[in-house]
């Protein structure tokens, strides 16, 4: 489905991408930004824009199961990739590990940097099941959270890592 | 913040790209990683009329050796590098200096490469490049052609580069069987620019030093060699004496300026501990290779 016309011309392309799991395709202009896509054009806008200058990582998206900053990516760069977004991280059982985690550990308080956050936590466990208090710290250093301390999103993440070896146990 | 409109075109070969950058001449702009470029469009201080994408061109992915050089493709990540098991050891100014480029979401698209062609002064791959005596492998609708780097960065942001050339790759020449080195950076946090960043790459001969790469990130206009340093270093032992030499002439080459991450002479005394440190991992290192 087109979910927006705008005029054609030297300034604007098709976009197919699938967004989480779905496909999804759009007439845009060539300067729009993934994150605009995401939260304009399709109206996904659990993706938060922070600092817009590639510095805080709200606005972290997994562009082939990669954390990406969304605001500094064209959405013409994912056509014909798989996005990832914080609406695609539940599935039919409910809330994901990751974000069962945040839940159970209170690993957010203004929630801001959350989706993201819960982004680049879902990669880091894809690759390492196991990863040590350092690693997550290092993970997520790209992400800015200036409300928690980092505290209980490591302890989010931890959660998280154990549920999902208790579940594949 | 959204960039001025741009065309935009994504080819699928390094010959269909040339052929389009030669048809814009200097409006034309090649988008790697996109890391630096898009957030300079975004701000305006960049406005080309076309983008050239060159993210969906095979081959230009890999990191490997041959005819003496290792290669580090265009679209070879940070990331690809922080992880590359060929950029530790001989080549661990490399391998050391890729964890330190910006943050890990950054680090998984911007390339090296691309780093390379922005020429940001206070880029920490310049320094680390610089000290390995790396060349620039450019393409342009003409043939090829290398570029020391010594020879690329002209100034803060401008380079050698033509508007009709890619850069493919950066090549570093084989040092040897007995070789070391390390990238110190000094940040203030994740993300942040050097302080200082000190690059040494240092190749032995019979236990004597061959071939010595010294350059500093953030202390002068751009990632700059320190050649006295190195000079002193060229065909003597590794020892106390000739580390604190190479140490001290390194801060006396180095131009820094106070500002809010540090006095002059501050940054300064860095250069010289780094140095220190810095050679000492990197004779650590090539004795044990």
């Amino acid at each position: 489905m087109t979910e927006a016309a705008v005029e054609t011309g030297a300034f604007t392309r098709t976009v197919t991408a699938t967004v989480n799991g779905t496909a999804r395709s759009a007439d845009v202009e060539t300067r729009l930004l993934l994150v605009h896509f995401l939260r304009e054009t399709l109206g996904l806008t659990g993706t938060h824009i922070g600092c817009d200058t590639t510095s805080c990582g709200a606005c972290t998206v997994l562009l082939d199961g990669t954390p990406v900053k969304s605001c500094t990516v064209l959405a013409v760069q994912a056509d014909g990739r798989e996005i990832t977004t914080v609406e695609g991280l539940a599935g039919a059982e409910g809330l994901s590990p990751v974000q069962e985690g945040f839940h159970e550990e209170h690993g957010l308080q203004c929630g801001f940097c959350t989706p993201g956050m819960m982004l680049t936590a879902t990669a880091l466990l894809a690759e390492n099941p196991d990863p040590s208090e350092e690693d997550i710290r290092w993970a997520i250093s790209g992400n800015i959270c200036r409300c928690t301390g980092y505290q209980n999103i490591v302890k989010a993440v931890q959660y998280a890592a154990k549920k999902m070896a208790t579940a594949t146990a | 913040m959204y960039p001025a409109r741009f065309e935009y075109h994504a080819p699928q070969s390094v010959d269909e790209a040339l052929t389009i950058l030669e048809r814009y001449g200097d409006e034309g702009k090649v988008l790697a990683g996109g890391q630096s470029l898009i957030p300079l469009m975004k701000l305006r201080f960049a406005s080309p009329r076309a983008l050239v994408d060159i993210n969906r061109i095979g081959g230009l992915d890999s990191i490997q050796e041959d005819n003496g050089f290792l290669s580090i493709g265009a679209l070879v990540r940070h990331k690809d590098c922080e992880r590359s098991d060929a950029l530790k050891g001989r080549y661990g100014v490399l391998g050391d200096a890729a964890p330190q480029i910006s943050d890990p979401i950054v680090r998984n698209l911007g390339t090296v490469v691309g780093s390379l062609a922005h020429a940001d002064p206070q880029g920490d791959w310049g320094s680390a490049l610089l000290a390995a005596g790396a060349q620039l492998e450019v393409a342009s609708s003409g043939g090829t052609r290398t570029i020391p780097l010594d020879e690329l960065f002209q100034g803060p942001f401008t380079t050698s580069l033509q508007p009709n050339e890619i850069a493919t790759a950066v090549q570093i020449p084989d040092p040897g069987p007995s070789a070391g080195g390390t990238y110190l950076k000094l940040e203030r946090k994740v993300g942040d620019f050097a302080t200082v960043g000190v690059a040494v790459h240092v190749s032995l001969d019979n236990g004597k030093v061959g071939r010595a790469g010294i350059a500093l990130t953030g202390v002068g206009p751009r990632n700059a060699r320190a050649t006295a340093a190195e000079e002193s270093l060229a065909g003597a032992a590794l020892d106390d004496d000739t580390i604190t030499g190479a140490a001290q002439l390194a801060a006396e080459a180095a131009e820094p300026r106070s500002d809010h991450r540090g006095s002059a002479d501050y940054k300064r005394s860095v250069v010289r501990v780094f140095v220190e440190r810095g050679l000492r991992k990197a004779a650590e290192t090539a004795q044990a290779t």
